[in-house]
């Protein structure tokens, strides 16, 4: 028996042997034949990127975003993802001197939530998208966040959650700032803001005075009384709300002690 | 001595087909290749690309392991020795260096369809259906050209099944049904399904 295994070896390893190298040798052509030029630069790029793809940078990709760093169509900073330490390295990596813009987050222009009544009750299927597709919205008002959540599932950052009182809830630590839940939002109550300061009249509601008095007890009446107040001129009353230029705002804080519906508020 | 099976299909084909596509399909009846099956059926885009790549290196390593059996280990062979206890290692190096090899043409001509398949693309050479499929070839003493139907028909079985589950487990996840969301429940759904093709099969006698 054991003869029998011992006579077996020589052409099992010839074989196995044969077609090993055989494989390998197909290989070797093949990694020539098919070979893709990649530049250095780019790939060791590619390795700091965060890879999420989130597309803040106006790039479909990370690998695209890397291509065109390296080729001088675009700063390293216009990626919102990267941390300061991964700006350092990639700062070492390219030879310049980056320094991360202010953070950015999404805030939600809107109140309403369980503060703003519901006309019916919805059991359709689980996304602001198809809740609109049913005669408007369930809320009440047709401006204000429907809090079906589909900034979350736009989320590559799991930094969005809808909180209990039926509005998004940005998770500071894990928000990049990309936008992605932005351009989600089928109502656009959510835009992107600095962290610190910005002044935001928190209401979408085009909706005649009395009506948003009626369901929602913190939305823009159109009243004025802000834009009166104002000592820089910078909030204009669009249709029935608010709506601050931010360019000229100082963010003294007038306006949000003048509201008589609490409808503004600072970062 | 084993006897080589010839070259051209004596067979009947037809039973042949329908067997690896439904009779005894490699997901629901044998059970084989679950992993990309519950990794990948929670999209359909993922897992209709994945199809098309397990159909390709199933049809193409039934080509490339039915000579090597019985021109290389099989005691009929140039050799005249009984190798044939070599075939998983030889099955699966043949498998992971064509799939190598796919990588490298997608690579080279496809580059977007090469990163949307990227990770799936090596999962493919670790994937038990494959390796089930030409082992069975040779079982069942399949001749040439029905190894090839067999394995090409494997691989629409395994197709069909896939995007019909991506069907249902995407709507199922859109509507937040919590006995559907996680593996528990892909493998609920598998076991449902894979019950429904059993007993109807079970009606048609090839």
């Amino acid at each position: 028996m054991t003869e029998d295994l011992m006579s077996l070896l020589p052409p099992a390893i010839a074989v196995l042997g044969a077609l090993g190298l055989a494989m390998a040798g197909m290989l070797v052509w093949a990694s020539k034949a098919f070979h893709v030029e990649s530049d250095p630069l780019v790939d060791a790029l590619m390795e700091l990127m965060p890879g999420a793809n989130c597309g803040a940078c106006g790039y479909p990709g990370c690998a695209d975003f890397a291509e065109h760093v390296v080729a001088g169509d675009i700063t390293p900073d216009a990626c919102t993802s990267c941390d300061a330490e991964t700006f350092e390295m990639i700062g070492e990596l390219l030879g310049m001197d980056i320094s991360a813009a202010e953070p950015m987050y999404p805030i939600t222009l809107c109140q309403g939530g369980t503060n703003c009544k519901d006309r019916y009750d919805y059991i359709g299927a689980d996304t602001c998208r198809a809740a609109i597709l049913l005669s408007g919205t369930k809320k009440a008002c047709s401006y204000g966040c429907i809090g079906l959540g589909d900034c979350v599932r736009a989320c590559m950052f799991d930094a969005i959650e809808i909180a209990d009182n039926g509005l998004p809830k940005i998770k500071k630590y894990n928000c990049k700032g990309c936008g992605a839940c932005v351009t989600a939002c089928p109502q656009q109550v959510l835009t992107i803001a600095k962290e610190h300061g910005p002044v935001y009249v928190v209401c979408a509601s085009h909706d005649k005075p009395k009506y948003v008095k009626e369901v929602c007890e913190f939305g823009c009446i159109g009243c004025g009384i802000c834009k009166k107040n104002c000592p820089e001129g910078a909030i204009a009353l669009v249709q029935k709300v608010a709506v601050i230029d931010q360019e000229k705002c100082t963010q003294c804080g007038t306006c949000i002690d003048v509201c008589p519906r609490n409808a503004i508020v600072k970062l | 001595m084993i006897e080589t099976p010839g070259l051209m299909p004596t067979e009947d084909l037809f039973p042949i087909f329908v067997n690896a596509m439904f009779t005894k399909n490699f997901l629901l009846i044998m059970f084989l290749g679950l992993c990309s099956y519950v990794g990948l059926t929670t999209n359909s885009d993922t897992s209709k690309g994945m199809s098309m790549a397990v159909t390709f290196v199933m049809t193409m390593s039934a080509i490339l392991t039915w000579p090597i059996y019985y021109y290389l280990l099989s005691d009929a062979s140039i050799l005249k020795t009984d190798l044939t206890f070599l075939r998983t290692i030889c099955f699966i190096l043949i498998i992971a260096s064509f799939v190598q090899l796919v990588e490298f043409i997608i690579r080279k001509f496809s580059p977007p369809l090469y990163k949307s398949l990227g990770i799936y693309l090596p999962l493919i050479a670790t994937n038990c259906a494959v390796l089930g499929v030409v082992l069975l070839n040779i079982q069942e003493g399949y001749t040439y050209g029905a190894s090839i139907i067999y394995a090409f028909a494997a691989g629409l079985g395994y197709s069909w099944v896939m995007l019909a589950t991506a069907a249902v487990r995407e709507k199922l996840i859109m509507r937040n049904v919590d006995l559907f969301s996680g593996f528990i429940g892909a493998f609920f759904a598998a076991t449902m399904v894979a019950l429904i093709v059993v007993s109807y099969f079970s009606v048609v006698k090839l």
